[in-house]
């Protein structure tokens, strides 16, 4: 199956930027579907960003956050053909992940 | 609720006002001249915006909103639906064909030539009802015209159309005629219990707010659907809207590819020949 | 008392006995919501019904089934009311939309 996780990430001078679009119902729990059943909670906790190994974006995420989020931030450090490395889990345990190089 | 009884009020004060004006430019239907006046007005409207600037609705007409449209294309919304909608375009159905062969041109490049009238059958043919026309001559069950599946499909195929203009032919049959002429008394008659119509804030209002949403001109509306809308958290189709419009005003919506709908389709799309289609698009 | 205020009294008595105080019966209930469901037959015709219009015609007959008929006749006859007026509005806009178009 296709990855979840869409990313750009590109390098200019000492500063990294980095989109991502994750692909996930971000549910809050709170929404009732056609039948009037509630449509239980299934949301993104955490999503981390690594470049060689390190850290330097990490989110805790909740209900507030929407359908399909979009992320984008920057970095001081990276480079061109460093590995960036994207992984989501949620509140059901389920995972994802993915690397790109940054261009 | 109160703003609503002022909405209503103005809409009734408008419709006994405007009763009383001659109705001479509405009864002969001549397409080419109502599409003129049609882009006329919108352009005189918004001086500074190139034609081709429409396409972008609400996102042309608002600083600040261009400036958020402009990022989200870098990264949009409706990348999923639209790599979704490639990989089931181009697979072949049970039975061995594709959407290829229904389509001219291999399905590669169309959409702006939709809404099509059909002069063996005698109605207007959408992208939509062509698609499930398809699958079904080929033993598929037909797509639901508001959900998720036909809405790929038709992101795919406006996505290889992008930047071509709309190109929409009305033939020299009254039957065509009949049908731009219904589109335009679709377009323009006030419905539902909120007693709109789509005129009422696409050509009254446009670039102005319907409480915190900035109104789109009518003008190249259709050019950027399929649409990722963020207040659906999804992608829709043009019947999805229309349907949903409908519903909005307090109106009982039609069926998704009822007479109506395919008609006013045809009008909207018609008057917009010569803006690119900018499809699929992102909405507040 | 005055004359005038004891004949008030006797005139107002006698019309609250003229009144009928007979309670709502499902027959009038089933009345009212005949001719509601008409009229919104009719609006369906035009193709202009009206979403409320079938809101109401839900709550009258909801009240009906929870035996409360003062309720539902007041929801059926409303129901009417809004199925007359999307009837009006579907006519009077076969001409009056030529107004609008742009010239």
């Amino acid at each position: 199956m296709a990855s979840t996780i869409r990313v750009r990430a590109t390098a200019n001078g000492d500063t990294t930027e980095v989109q991502a679009l994750i692909q996930h119902p971000m549910d809050s729990g709170f929404v009732k579907d056609a039948k009037g059943d509630l449509i239980p909670p299934h949301f993104i906790q955490q999503v981390t960003f690594e470049v060689n190994g390190k850290a330097v974006f990490v989110a805790d995420w909740g209900t507030a956050v929407s359908k399909d989020p979009y992320v984008k931030f920057s970095f001081k450090g990276g480079n061109k053909g460093d590995d960036l490395k994207i992984s989501w889990v949620d509140n059901k345990g389920e995972t994802d992940t993915t690397t790109a190089k940054i261009a | 609720m109160r703003t609503a009884i002022q909405i209503i009020l103005t809409a009734l004060a408008l419709v006994t006002v405007a009763s009383g004006a001659p109705a001479k430019a509405a009864d002969s239907v001549d397409p080419a001249a109502d599409a003129k006046a049609f882009q006329k007005y919108f352009t005189d409207k918004f001086p500074k915006l190139k034609l081709s600037d429409f396409v972008n609705g609400p996102y042309s007409l608002n600083e600040d909103m261009h400036r958020q449209w402009v990022e989200k294309e870098e990264f949009p919304p409706y990348q999923f639906s639209l790599d979704a909608g490639k990989e089931m375009f181009e697979k072949p159905f049970k039975n061995g064909k594709s959407y290829a062969d229904c389509f001219a041109d291999k399905g590669i490049g169309v959409r702006q030539n939709f809404p099509t009238f059909d002069e063996k059958e005698g109605k207007v043919i959408t992208l939509e009802l062509a698609l499930n026309r398809c699958r079904e001559a080929n033993g598929e069950a037909p797509f639901s015209y508001v959900k998720d599946d036909m809405a790929a499909l038709t992101a795919y195929m406006a996505f290889t159309s992008r930047g071509k203009p709309f190109d929409i032919k009305i033939p020299n049959d009254p039957r065509a005629l009949a049908a731009f002429e219904n589109g335009r008394e679709y377009f323009y008659t006030r419905r539902g219990q909120l007693n709109f119509s789509c005129a009422s804030c696409h050509v009254q209002n446009p670039g102005e707010r319907i409480r915190a949403e900035i109104l789109a001109p009518a003008l190249g509306i259709l050019n950027a659907m399929p649409i990722y809308r963020s207040e659906w958290g999804g992608m829709g189709t043009i019947s999805r809207r229309f349907v949903t419009c409908n519903t909005q005003t307090r109106g009982v919506p039609l069926d998704p590819q009822s007479d109506e709908y395919r008609d006013l389709e045809y009008y909207l799309s018609y008057v917009s020949n010569g803006l690119p289609i900018s499809g699929p698009g992102a909405r507040p | 008392m005055t004359t005038f205020s004891r004949a008030m009294i006797l005139a107002l008595s006698l019309i609250a006995i003229a009144t009928p105080v007979l309670a709502a019966t499902d027959a009038d209930f089933k009345a009212a919501y005949a001719a509601a469901d008409a009229a919104n037959k009719e609006a369906f015709a035009l193709r202009n019904q009206w979403t409320v219009t079938a809101t109401a015609l839900t709550e009258a007959k909801k009240a009906a089934d929870a035996g409360d008929f003062d309720k539902a006749i007041a929801a059926a006859r409303e129901a009417e009311a809004l199925a007359k007026a999307s009837i009006f509005q579907a006519k009077s806009e076969k001409e009056a939309w030529k107004a609008e178009v742009i010239r």
